[in-house]
């Protein structure tokens, strides 16, 4: 048992690390929290089922689709709403959290609910590690975070648009200067969170169903992750997944499944006011308390 | 040929901002109207209404109480996204005093308000040291948080929640106090946030660093600000626990927390007025749009994101300029 709980906390570290990879990622370069995360997560995952089971493309196109269609979605959401609130962080909460808003409750008044609305797995077995079943969607799951965060940190250090993506991160008006166009820059941050998003929905959807109430659960755990590793490091998220992964497989096993999201909730809670810039998030102190 | 349009207050506005408005009816009735409307309005319609539109003026009430105790908040800068934390912690108080000890209705009312304001405020306590958007996501996961304890530890009934609540003495009773209680929170408020201590909460959201440097204790402020605002939707909580005669987990629903922003940005945020504007809009709205069930929500959100983009200062304050002011078009010299 206590072996299967850590396979287990560190398949689910895995998953809270791609779930909140992307919420992480916009926030640290452009600022905003996008509260729409969540949506967009089942966004991507209706949009794929569609595609896949009613229109019945080829798996691979279907998932290449919603991604970008997802992308898509942010950069319109950028363009026409957030960039008249730019700056003013609250309306751009208020705003991103009005569309996600409309989005989920959208897809649950259309009550697309239950099992068979799910996306396939890729490999569908698994694989004994000591004396737990492991399946391979989850260990599938622990390479693409591993390729992610290793991706996202050559691109944001070795390519042209990654180092700009850092320097509007650090200051947008010297970056302006330095012919960076922040607008620009930041409609990409958003865009490649909402692709992240989809991405992770594509990993993480074939463990359950998708549903609406699901993309509320991202969005806290995403916010979780990140305000406890620190929002906008990508060292934060990996230790912060950690972190919690862990302390809900132990509490899902030692305690009851209940406590599981309470003990994530408290410990965003007790990081917040200790520590509000997280465990690994440096800059900007001032601007998050006083 | 370029041309711009010039505001400039109407002349009567000028003359009644001074002594000389005592001097003519027309005067005196552009000063009272604005005031008179609402008062009237709040005081009058509950006669005129059939039992079934009451009872969304009850829930009008209740959402500009709770669409007030959220501006009161934005406007010491701190952004709540969890208004349903207050309006629960007051619900449950009143249901748990009604239920339990079997309180009246009529004093388990100011209790409840008074204890789940002070619970709400010690809730929120360790983080009021948090800015902006921290703050924020913090009220967003505490109701989130509190359904969840309520589920695992099973205490106030649980998933079922109470009921058989002791309700308020009569409909016009219960009609009355939440209009009358809504009127006195609107105006007084209003007076609140325009006196010094009011100016104290502003600058705190202007600029806090230089409040501190002025000598002054935020944090005390903010504490206050965080009571008055939580008490108010405390007493919401619980007003409305005796008018369902039950409390449970729904309490705690986004509803609670969506339709007071929603209402306060459509209203105009910032002058307690134009939150109940927004709501004496939304509710109605929102009645009227009952048999789309679900979608409401959806509407609301794109409510949000409209207004917050195309009229950021709201209905109220529009309203209010084209009352104070005309415009005209000149040519760009």
């Amino acid at each position: 048992m206590f072996l299967g709980t850590i396979i287990y906390g560190l398949l689910n570290s895995a998953v809270l690390a791609v779930m909140a990879i992307g919420f992480n990622l916009t926030f640290g370069i452009s600022g905003v929290a996008n509260f729409a995360y969540g949506a967009m997560y089942i966004f991507s995952a209706y949009l794929s089922w569609t595609l896949f089971n009613l229109l019945e493309w080829p798996y691979w196109l279907a998932v290449c689709t919603s991604v970008l269609l997802t992308m898509l979605l942010g950069a319109l959401m950028y363009q026409f709403v957030l960039l008249r609130v730019r700056g003013q962080a609250l309306a751009e909460v208020i705003a991103t959290f009005g569309i996600g808003l409309a989005i989920l409750e959208l897809f649950h008044y259309l009550g697309l609910v239950g099992f068979e609305y799910t996306l396939p797995v890729l490999v569908d077995d698994g694989v004994m590690i000591g004396d737990t079943m492991v399946d391979w969607q989850r260990i599938l799951v622990t390479g693409v975070a591993g390729l992610l965060v290793a991706g996202l940190w050559a691109f944001t250090h070795h390519t042209r648009l990654g180092l700009a993506f850092r320097g509007i991160a650090q200051d947008e008006r010297t970056a302006l200067t330095l012919g960076i166009e922040s607008d620009r820059i930041a409609m990409l941050s958003v865009a490649l969170g909402c692709g992240l998003a989809a991405l992770a929905a594509t990993v993480i959807i074939p463990l359950g169903s998708i549903s609406p109430s699901e993309g509320y659960e991202v969005l806290i755990k995403a916010l979780a992750v990140c305000i406890i590793g620190g929002l906008g490091s990508t060292g934060g998220v990996i230790v912060a997944s950690l972190v919690i992964g862990f302390a809900e497989r132990f509490t899902d096993s030692y305690l009851s499944s209940h406590w599981t999201m309470i003990v994530s909730l408290a410990a965003i809670l007790l990081v917040l006011g200790v520590k509000p810039s997280g465990l690994f998030g440096r800059q900007k102190e001032l601007e998050e308390r006083i | 040929m370029e041309r711009r349009k010039e505001r400039i207050d109407r002349g009567i506005k000028v003359r009644a901002g001074d002594v000389f408005a005592l001097s003519s009816w027309r005067e005196m009735l552009y000063l009272l109207a604005p005031r008179l409307i609402p008062v009237l309005g709040f005081l009058i319609l509950p006669l005129v209404l059939n039992a079934y539109w009451q009872k969304v003026l009850l829930s009008v009430a209740a959402f500009a109480l709770l669409a007030i105790s959220w501006d009161i908040l934005a406007q010491t800068g701190m952004v709540s996204l969890g208004q349903s934390l207050f309006f629960g912690l007051g619900a449950y108080c009143s249901g748990a005093l009604s239920h339990g000890f079997g309180w009246h209705p009529l004093l388990a009312l100011p209790t409840a308000a008074v204890l789940g304001g002070l619970l709400g405020t010690l809730c929120l306590l360790p983080v009021l040291r948090l800015r902006g958007v921290y703050f924020s996501m913090v009220t967003l996961i505490i109701p989130l948080m509190l359904v969840r304890i309520v589920e695992a530890t099973k205490i106030f009934g649980g998933t079922e929640g109470l009921s058989g609540i002791a309700p308020l003495p009569s409909k016009w009773i219960e009609l009355y106090l939440i209009v009358t209680v809504l009127l006195a929170a609107l105006f007084g408020f209003r007076r609140l946030m325009d006196s010094d201590y009011g100016l104290v909460l502003k600058a705190i959201r202007d600029n806090d660093r230089s409040v501190i440097n002025a000598g002054i204790n935020i944090y005390w402020f903010k504490a206050q600000a965080l009571f008055i605002a939580s008490s108010l939707a405390a007493l919401t909580g619980a007003f409305m626990t005796h008018v369902y005669m039950f409390v449970g987990m729904p309490v705690f629903a986004l509803d609670y927390s969506i339709l007071p922003i929603a209402a306060a940005v459509v209203g105009g945020p910032g002058t307690l007025a134009g939150a109940t504007v927004g709501a004496v809009i939304l509710v109605p709205l929102s009645e009227a749009l009952r048999g789309i069930g679900g979608l409401r929500i959806v509407f609301y959100g794109l409510f949000l994101v409209v207004f917050i983009v195309a009229l950021p200062e709201g209905i109220f304050h529009y309203i209010q300029r084209k009352y104070h002011q005309f415009e005209r078009w000149v040519e760009v010299q």
